[in-house]
């Protein structure tokens, strides 16, 4: 028959034992001063503050941060409004709304169709990337940078004068 | 004569109360940035250069909160409460010797506002008072864990005023005074020590005599002033706040300042009693050379190192020992310290009668 309270998952399983205390033990003021020894190294130590505004922590190169909309190589935005992304998205965090582009707008948008709204719902978003995993035409994307805090709701949601790239931003 | 002593007098008190307040203020932030410290953390350092105008900044801030007055019949005490705390807090300072003679424009002023004989008494009389502001405040706020965090601190300070008492009469036998102007001169110079032909010279502190009385005074003067691991009357994690619940505004600020002031106050006389207060080794010989001015001067600002030594020392524990439980805490009061108390007088005595002092 097993004995079932050998069993430990980790191997990190320590018995508690009720053993009387010694005399040392007792009198406490060895194992504070052991105790004071040891925070005392620690006011020492070096410390492991990030002082955020003023210095940033450095992300890891997979880092999923707020989303930006790319622009291709002549400025024009890559969205197509095929949906993919919204489709892909768990959270149901983006909405979009599709339109056709006029004559003389070639320089503006890349294909036919675009997105005349496209709204990421932050408070929603989960940054786990299946959007820009399911994108064809490569126009969403999650930077480096971690998405404003906000007083409202309303300001949660990062339509695309947040979302779309700068032109002067744009490096070819 | 009259006025000039009057003059004296008024300036030591106003310039020991600011004093006493402007150490109380950056206690606060010391606390703060130890406990960052202790914690590989940094710390409030965002006010100002190195979060210097912190204090200022909490201190707004606690005068603009609202001042919140709890449904109770005793609105009155519920005042009182954290003024009797301060008061007390600062009474104590009164009796503290800060330093020698100071002479200034041919008059000769002692560094302290009153050496009365019984200075002891008076401060043991004081602290058992401040008893009072935490049990009024907490009884007057109509609220049962306040009420639970009153009758803890004042059981808890009553216990461990026994054993502190008892501790100090010890140190008494040895000084042979009550007067804490003449236990820190009685603690000048060295007493010269021959071990096999070896000679030591140990500075004559009355820790090097009575080192089992410091160590009971220094953990029951964490109990009086309600300090980690004896901050049972608080103890945020079982009584919300304790004593302090109900309060808010400047009247909290009173009573959490007046823990600060306790431990400055606590810090000096445990550096006076025990440590030598403002004397310190070559004393004599800054006097020959330099003038009475001149050590006296040095021998405050020591006395400011020692006091600074021990609150750094009120917060390192702090951020060390964990919160005793209540059984625990009663059985060192009353089991332990005070027999070990006691233990302390009876073998003083015998050595005092053998070697004939």
């Amino acid at each position: 028959m097993t004995d079932y309270g050998s069993i430990s998952l980790t191997g990190r399983k320590i018995d508690v034992s009720q053993k009387e205390m010694t005399f040392s033990e007792k009198l406490y003021l060895p194992g504070i001063i052991k105790g004071m020894g040891i925070t005392l190294k620690h006011f020492f130590s070096k410390k492991v503050t990030v002082q955020y505004p003023d210095e940033k922590r450095e992300f890891s190169p997979v880092y999923r941060g707020q989303h930006i909309l790319m622009r291709d190589e002549n400025g024009a935005e890559r969205c197509t409004a095929c949906g993919l992304c919204a489709l892909a998205c768990p959270a149901e965090a983006i909405t979009m709304t599709s339109a056709e582009r006029k004559p003389g707008e070639e320089n503006l948008y890349r294909e036919e169709k675009y997105a005349s709204v496209y709204e990421i719902n932050m408070l929603r978003c989960i940054f786990c990337g299946l959007c820009e995993e399911a994108c064809p035409k490569e126009a969403i994307f999650l930077t480096e940078k971690i998405s404003n805090a906000d007083y409202s709701r309303e300001g949660f949601i990062f339509g695309k004068d947040k979302l779309v790239l700068k032109p002067e931003q744009q490096v070819l | 004569m009259e006025s000039a002593f009057l003059i004296e007098k008024g300036v030591i008190i106003l310039v020991v109360f600011g004093i006493t307040m402007l150490i109380a203020l950056y206690s606060t932030f010391a606390e703060r940035v130890l406990a960052g410290y202790f914690q590989d953390r940094l710390g409030p350092n965002r006010a100002g250069p190195g979060g210097l105008l912190q204090p200022l900044a909490d201190g707004v801030k606690m005068f603009t909160k609202e001042d919140f007055i709890p449904e109770t019949p005793n609105k009155l005490l519920f005042i009182l409460g954290p003024g009797l705390a301060m008061t007390t807090a600062l009474m104590t300072s009164a009796v503290i010797p800060w330093g020698r003679q100071l002479t200034l424009f041919g008059y000769t002023a002692t560094l302290q506002a009153a050496d009365i004989n019984i200075a002891i008494l008076y401060v043991f009389g004081v602290i058992s008072i401040g008893v009072y502001g935490i049990m009024i405040g907490g009884w007057a706020s109509n609220n049962k864990f306040s009420l639970l965090g009153a009758v803890r601190a004042s059981s808890q300070m009553i216990s461990y005023e026994v054993a502190m008492g008892l501790s100090m009469i010890a140190v008494l036998m040895v000084s042979g005074s009550l007067s804490m102007h003449e236990i820190a001169e009685n603690q000048h110079g060295f007493i010269d020590w021959n071990w096999h032909g070896h000679k030591f010279a140990w500075p004559s502190w009355y820790v090097f005599k009575q080192p089992l009385a410091f160590l009971i005074f220094l953990i029951c003067a964490f109990a009086e002033t309600n300090r980690t691991p004896f901050d049972l009357p608080e103890c945020e994690s079982e009584l919300v706040g304790g004593y302090h619940t109900e309060y808010s505004s400047m009247k909290l600020g009173f009573f959490l300042f007046a823990e600060y002031v306790n431990m400055f106050i606590s810090s000096a006389i445990i550096a006076i009693v025990f440590f030598g207060g403002y004397n310190y080794p070559g004393m004599d010989w800054v006097h020959s050379t330099l003038g009475g001015n001149a050590e006296t001067i040095i021998g405050t600002l020591v006395l400011f190192a020692k006091i600074f030594f021990f609150i750094f020392f009120y917060m390192w524990v702090r951020w060390t020992v964990p919160r005793f439980r209540y059984d625990q805490l009663m059985n060192l009061g009353w089991k332990i310290l005070m027999p070990l108390a006691i233990l302390n007088i009876v073998i003083t005595g015998i050595v005092l009668i053998a070697t004939g002092a």
